[in-house]
């Protein structure tokens, strides 16, 4: 018995030169999709890290809850919540991909359909939400890649009322949003965030004494500095880094676009299963495998940019 | 088999509510560290920061080990996909240190700009 063992352990070895063993004992495409993974890791590695310099290097970054704090059909501002929500949407797409990948090694077909449905049903709802969150962005809150209203205070100050007379006072490290005429316009009688009523009544660009309006429509709220080097002076909201607005819509765009692509693959994959054609090949759903292992690692990137975009 | 099937909708169900309860903790953490929850409370930056990473980094260890199933590839496997992901441990601690002094750096910039020849501003707002 334990002759026949060795032997046959020698027989391997030689065999191992011979090809036809997987050295890394899976099939080639799902190495080379792990492979393409961690290159993919890095990319968004580069982005992600990219980000956190500029960052750190600002002292008028905005703060990210100030930022992210609408949620669908609510008026109220609720920091971070509905990122939160986005993210159980993937995780929660993440846990269908697995029991679609357990039904595959199981050979049992229906249920193999049954969960893949599921999992692109949450990739749409994500995709979806994060089509509302830049919808709100860009519509509503006028930023873009190039210009970006959301900034944060660097001194302490005064904001000046519409006579130009003193009005209520703040602290450095407040965070703002640069409104604009046209959302000012669009929701007229509507309540504003905090003393922005104070800028309504302008509704041209120019230099007024409490705003200073651009061409463009944005109302830069103008305070007196109290506080550092510049105390004395009338200031006006200057917008937010530039970076930001590049970075924050590349960055999620980029994830968004792995999304997209995930659920583009997943639905083609799914086809296929409907069609019997892995039933045929005898391969055990390896293609749900390596979908599996592509959408997992849409949902870890997405942990990442979640951590570094809005807990952080 | 049956039983491994079980054993695996077990796991895949367990690690999805141990990553949700991970999530909520975090973002709570968050919301209390930047005073939302228990009024005028603030946490420093830098200690968030880290146990927002760690946790982070646990939950990332669940889906690569457990969803991707990780655990259970050969060793070679597992070192060729991780080990290169160290390089990337040091690639944010340069890049935070160094975006770190670019910010300290910043009135000793303004003021080499300020002994320059001033070039003609167009707008009156600028960062």
């Amino acid at each position: 018995m334990a002759e026949t063992l060795s032997s046959e352990i020698v027989d391997q070895d030689k065999n191992l030169w011979s090809g036809g063993k997987p050295p890394m004992k899976v099939s080639y495409g799902k190495l080379m999709m792990w492979y393409f993974l961690l290159s993919d890791a890095f990319t968004f590695a580069g982005l992600l890290i990219g980000y956190g310099a500029l960052r750190f290097s600002m002292p008028n970054w905005p703060v990210p809850e100030k930022v992210f704090n609408k949620f669908p059909f609510a008026d109220a501002e609720l920091p971070l919540i509905f990122v939160t929500f986005m993210t159980f949407v993937l995780l929660a797409s993440s846990f269908t991909m697995m029991r679609a990948v357990q039904e595959g090694h199981e050979e049992n077909r229906k249920g193999v359909i049954k969960w893949m449905i599921l999992t692109i049903l949450g990739g749409f709802t994500f995709l979806g939400c994060q089509a509302w969150e830049w919808t709100t962005l860009i519509a509503k809150e006028h930023a873009s890649i190039h210009t970006n209203p959301f900034g944060r205070l660097t001194e302490d100050g005064i904001y000046l009322n519409a006579d130009g007379s003193e009005g209520e006072a703040f602290e450095a490290g407040q965070s703002y949003l640069i409104h604009n005429i046209k959302s000012h316009e669009a929701a007229h009688g509507e309540s504003h965030e905090g003393g922005h009523e104070a800028s309504v009544g302008h509704t041209e660009p120019g230099d007024y004494p409490d705003a200073f309006i651009d061409q463009e429509g944005y109302i830069h709220r103008k305070f007196k500095v109290t506080s550092g080097a510049d105390a004395g002076q009338i200031q006006s909201e200057p917008f937010g880094p530039k970076a930001f607005g590049g970075l924050f819509f590349f960055i999620t765009g980029f994830h968004g676009f792995h999304v997209f692509s995930g659920v583009l693959f997943l639905t083609i994959i799914l086809i296929n299963v409907i069609s019997g054609i892995y039933v045929a090949r005898k391969n055990g759903y390896e293609m749900v495998e390596k979908i599996g292992l592509y959408w997992h690692f849409v949902d870890l990137v997405w942990v990442f940019v979640f951590l570094v975009y809005y807990l952080i | 088999m049956a039983h491994d099937h079980e054993a695996g909708k077990k796991l895949a169900l367990k690690t999805i509510l141990v990553l949700a309860a991970i999530t909520v903790t975090e973002v709570l953490i968050a919301l209390t560290a930047k005073g939302y929850v228990i009024n005028g409370f603030h946490m420093a930056e830098a200690l968030l920061a880290v146990i927002m990473i760690v946790m982070s980094a646990y939950k990332a260890y669940l889906i690569v080990f457990e969803f991707m199933h990780m655990r259970h590839e050969v060793k070679g496997l597992r070192l060729s996909v991780l080990l290169p992901m160290l390089l990337l441990v040091w690639a944010v601690i340069a890049f935070f240190y160094e975006g770190n002094d670019w910010m300290e750096r910043r009135d000793q910039i303004i003021k080499k700009n300020e002994q320059k020849p001033a070039i003609e501003s167009i707008e009156p707002i600028t960062n």
